[in-house]
């Protein structure tokens, strides 16, 4: 019982990244319609920005703002200067662009950091008060970690002019820009806010994992099965799906499947729900009288 | 005085495919006027053509003396055009309140406010719906709220594609009458595109016709409807 309850809740643990990074993976696609392959190469790229701040003698927290910044503007510029170029390019090219990117990322993190795997620091304190035996503080602090981000992602998109303006633009772009919203620009805001969730899920994982050029590979497959899971157009769901899909893991590692097939579970759930519920468990349709 | 609109010798076209040919008309300021025509006549492309919306376009289009043709959408519609399209446009999956929120995305958190009250005087019925998904309304109310939302950015000019299409006469006389009142009492200058040829004759000062692309009449509602082609073409006498 007490093995069950560990395996579950270090799932959720694992799941927060999943989490961060299925909702990075929804908004692209939400604005887009395309799916970004080079996330997880982003993500990985913007934790070693921040290894190199935090190596440089920056405090850590003030080098993971320092790093979420970073990543933000990286997320612009990318959309700006590359991404745009292929909006109305065929699926082909552009799915060509995102893996071309994710080639380039890679290399770039392997020419400036190599490839030696490096040990990447948790802000959590390994002996503080919120550690339990099931949890290791740094566990409890990246699931405290992602709780926030998400809630400030909701409450910006709920709450908020700007957030607004940015679902708008996603569900029709030709209304919104008849309303003066500069679509455009919050399509470059979207890819921003994504690398930032790439990012806070590179810098919580990094500790587990270890940081090295390849570290996001088997991450950035879950965070796709997390998203089609919770349903690839439901930014709610795919959250949902993350966690989902840690707790799922860790049980089916732990006493069906082994370890070694662990990440073969990720492409069994994306088959899965292709085929047998493609909109997601919580994938909404949009109803519409005319 | 300056015309609100002024199109001169425009040619547009969707790719390769002509659609306007030297369309040149007006729309003087406070004024409402109607572009008439058949289905395919390019009325549609018009509309599309003064804000650019994906149409190539060759001539002057001038909101207020000044030149817009070739600008961006979004900025068109900073200059104070308000554009209802084709097909309403809705946010569908978007709440009633968040639809008039964003009509007044250009405007202070204040000013929007006020306005919702004053888009509710005119359209009760998105008091009662505001927090209903866009998409759940019915075809009238959806229009409604298409109107609504254009009129949240305090337009100069409101452009109209089709109010009319696909609802009951009872509906259409409801909104045709709200028209008239924003036209009358705000002097908001409009620019309506109809099918329905009749009906807009009772509402307008001054009508446009256009066949395949090409203004073929223009003048009072009356001229145009004691032209004895144009009974026979559109008003079925």
């Amino acid at each position: 019982m007490q093995a069950l309850l560990h395996q579950i809740l270090s799932g959720l643990a694992n799941g927060a990244i999943y989490a961060s990074v299925a909702l990075a993976l929804v908004m692209i696609f939400k604005a887009t319609h395309q799916v970004n392959f080079a996330q997880g190469e982003l993500a990985m790229f913007s934790t070693y920005v921040a290894l190199t701040l935090i190596e440089a003698g920056v405090p850590y927290w003030a080098a993971f703002v320092l790093t979420l910044g970073f990543s933000f503007v990286a997320g612009v510029a990318i959309e700006r200067l590359i991404l745009r170029r292929f909006r109305h390019a065929s699926v082909l090219s552009a799915v060509i662009a995102f893996i071309g990117l994710l080639v380039v990322f890679n290399g770039l993190a392997g020419w400036f950091f190599t490839y030696t795997i490096k040990v990447f620091p948790s802000p959590f304190d390994p002996h503080a008060w919120y550690g339990t035996t099931y949890l290791s503080p740094h566990e409890v602090g990246m699931i405290a970690v992602t709780l926030v981000v998400l809630a400030i992602v909701f409450v910006f998109f709920r709450f908020t002019r700007l957030g607004l303006a940015m679902r708008a633009s996603a569900e029709n772009p030709q209304s919104s820009r008849l309303v003066g919203i500069r679509v455009g620009w919050m399509l470059a805001l979207g890819w921003g806010l994504a690398s930032v969730l790439g990012a806070v899920a590179g810098m919580m994982a990094a500790p587990i994992v270890f940081l090295e050029p390849n570290m996001m590979a088997g991450v950035i497959l879950y965070g796709f099965a997390a998203a089609l899971l919770g349903g690839i157009d439901n930014p709610w769901g795919a959250p949902i799906g993350g966690f989902i899909l840690g707790v799922l893991e860790n049980l089916a590692g732990a006493y069906v499947v082994g370890t070694h097939l662990k990440l073969a579970l990720a492409l069994f759930v994306i088959v899965a729900v292709l085929v047998f519920k493609p909109s997601g468990l919580f994938g909404r349709t949009v109803v519409v009288r005319v | 005085m300056t015309p609100i609109l002024e199109l001169r010798e425009v040619d547009a076209a969707y790719g390769t495919t002509a659609v306007l040919r030297g369309v040149t008309l007006e729309v003087a300021d406070g004024s409402m006027v109607a572009l008439l025509g058949a289905n395919g006549a390019g009325k549609t492309t018009t509309l599309r053509a003064i804000c650019n919306m994906g149409v190539r376009v060759h001539g002057e289009i001038r909101l207020a003396g000044q030149r817009i043709d070739g600008r961006a959408t979004e900025l068109i519609a900073r200059q104070g055009v308000g554009h209802v399209p084709d097909g309403r446009g809705t946010f569908a999956s978007l709440s009633v309140e968040e639809n008039l929120r964003l009509g007044g995305y250009l405007r202070s958190d204040r000013a929007v406010s006020g306005d919702m009250q004053r888009a509710f005087g005119y359209f009760p019925v998105l008091r009662k719906r505001l927090h209903q998904q866009a998409g759940t309304l019915s075809g009238g109310e959806q229009q409604m709220l298409a109107i609504a939302r254009a009129l949240m950015s305090r337009p100069r000019l409101l452009l109209l594609d089709e109010p009319s299409f696909g609802l009951a006469p009872i509906v259409v006389q409801e909104i045709f009458r709200i028209l008239k009142v924003i036209n009358q009492e705000e002097r908001m200058s409009i620019l309506l595109v109809e099918q329905n040829a009749r009906l807009a004759l009772d509402l307008v000062g001054q009508v446009f016709l256009l066949e395949t692309g090409r203004v073929v009449a223009s003048g009072s509602p009356q001229q145009i409807a004691d032209d004895e082609a144009v009974r026979r073409a559109y008003l079925g006498q």
